[in-house]
């Protein structure tokens, strides 16, 4: 399929639909990725709390995982967990 | 009916605004434009001119206004004039990029230090690479027609549009100016009408960040749609012409028919130089004028069309690139590399600062391009 050119763009940065931003992945913007150890977790949430992109999914008042679509990898969630729980790994490591 | 007011070239401003029925004006005074906006407040507060006068703190802010409302989908307008364009810098870029269709006055002043009130064109031509287009008028009658020609022929290629007119010689002379009844004007400039608009029902983001991947094909838009507006503007001034009676053309030539040589020349100087050319011809001199009215965008192929027909061009800039040369000098040669015919072209520096362009100096920088060096810069009446 060809790649879309010039003519089919809006001019002045114009985006006609609103509530778009949900399609744009910021968690392309990651260089470290947080793992949750769910033997240290508590479900204390302080790291729901601090996210700054509320990527830490909860449900029933349990932490059920990371949003990785989102996650920036900022490392707030590492750096507040009171029982060193959440561990930050480069992108690509295994 | 038609009516002939005897007016100043500001107020044919303000009156160019008030037929065009410019619905927001922010606005903030300097001298020499001041009077513009004054007469325009006057008609918001009297309701003649059904339209919000925004009083800002900056020109910065007037711009920035004007942006609001024409994103909104409303026709905006201002005036200013050297210091005050200088400070709008960012917003005129936000106008142009942003395709919000803004027209304003500006009155061509002589940048400071050293203080100065008067005529020159360093200011507007400063702005070359903002992305709007400039008309450079000739007379106050020119000022107020071109105000419609500038909002139709911006409104629909989404540019902003500039027009030009020197401190005093033209803001503060009086002249007769004719304004059309104003169902003809209606009929000729139907009201704004954007594709999208800035509206809390219909949300829309305007100028969003762009990535790398996008930010040239948007550039690239701007850069056809100044393509396109050449074509527009010489549709618009024709169907002007066609209505009102009065043509003036992206290159008005005067006398070129058979000229050999060719004056280049934008503002109301130009008036003064066709009387010197009338002079010159009862002398003998097959000589012409070309007025640049479109600045930008450039008028190429008519440069290119006139030179082919001369044996030499001489260009009167009322400015200066510090450093290089005439500003229309360097457009004007740079217009013509890819010409195959390609007259000598001199270039002269005159009238800074609002010193008086008479007949003797025109006819004085045409005889000394008969003598002097092409390659000498070449400053006009400088005190030795």
């Amino acid at each position: 399929m060809k790649e879309k050119g010039w003519k089919e763009c809006l001019w002045g940065g114009l985006i006609v639909d609103a509530g778009n931003s949900v399609l744009y992945k910021t968690g392309d913007w990651r260089s470290q990725r947080p793992i949750r150890d769910e033997q240290k977790c508590t479900d204390c949430l302080q790291c729901w709390i601090m996210c700054p992109d509320a990527a830490i999914k909860v449900k029933d008042g349990k932490i059920v995982g990371i949003d990785y679509d989102y996650c920036k990898g900022c490392g707030i969630c590492c750096k507040v967990c009171p029982f060193d729980a959440i561990e930050m790994k480069e992108e690509g490591e295994k | 009916m038609s009516t002939v007011k005897v007016i100043t070239g500001n107020h044919a401003a303000s009156f160019g605004a008030r037929d065009s029925r410019a619905e927001v004006i922010a606005a903030y005074p300097i001298t020499p434009q001041t009077q513009i906006v004054e007469l325009l407040s006057e008609f918001c507060a009297d309701g003649t001119l059904k339209a919000k006068f925004i009083k800002v703190e900056s020109e910065h802010s007037a711009m920035a206004a004007c942006i609001g409302a024409s994103a909104a989908g409303v026709r905006a307008y201002t005036a200013t004039s050297a210091h005050g364009l200088a400070l709008m810098h960012e917003m005129l870029h936000w106008a142009a990029n942003g395709r919000h269709p803004v027209v304003m006055a500006n009155v061509n002043r002589a940048m400071g230090p050293p203080w100065s009130i008067w005529t020159d064109q360093n200011d507007s031509l400063a702005q070359r690479d903002t992305g709007w287009l400039q008309f450079y008028c000739e007379s106050n009658q020119e000022v107020y027609d071109t105000t419609m020609i500038a909002f139709k022929a911006c409104e629909q290629v989404l540019l902003p549009g500039m027009l030009v007119l020197d401190a005093f010689i033209l803001s503060h002379t009086y002249e007769p100016v004719e304004m059309p009844d104003q169902e003809l004007i209606d009929e000729f400039l139907p009201p704004f009408d954007p594709p999208y608009k800035m509206d809390l029902d219909d949300a829309r983001a305007f100028g969003a960040l762009t990535t790398p991947e996008w930010y040239m094909e948007l550039r690239y838009l701007i850069q056809e749609a100044h393509e396109k507006a050449l074509v527009t503007v010489r549709e618009v001034e024709k169907e002007f012409g066609e209505t009102f009676g009065r043509y003036y053309g992206t290159l008005e030539l005067y006398r070129c028919d058979d000229a050999e040589e060719v004056i280049l020349i934008a503002g109301s100087t130009a008036s003064t130089a066709k009387d010197a050319v009338d002079i010159m011809r009862k002398g003998g001199r097959k000589i012409g004028l070309a007025r640049i009215k479109l600045f930008r965008p450039f008028p190429n192929e008519e440069i290119r069309d006139i030179a082919s027909r001369v044996n030499k061009m001489i260009v009167i800039d009322r400015n200066v690139s510090f450093g290089n040369q005439g500003i229309f000098f360097n457009e004007i040669k740079a217009s013509l590399y890819s010409a195959k015919n390609r007259p000598p072209v001199y270039g002269f520096v005159a009238g800074l600062g609002g010193r008086d362009m008479k007949i003797d100096d025109i006819t004085g920088i045409v005889e000394q391009a008969d003598t002097c060096d092409i390659e000498e810069i070449l400053w006009w009446g400088v005190k030795l």
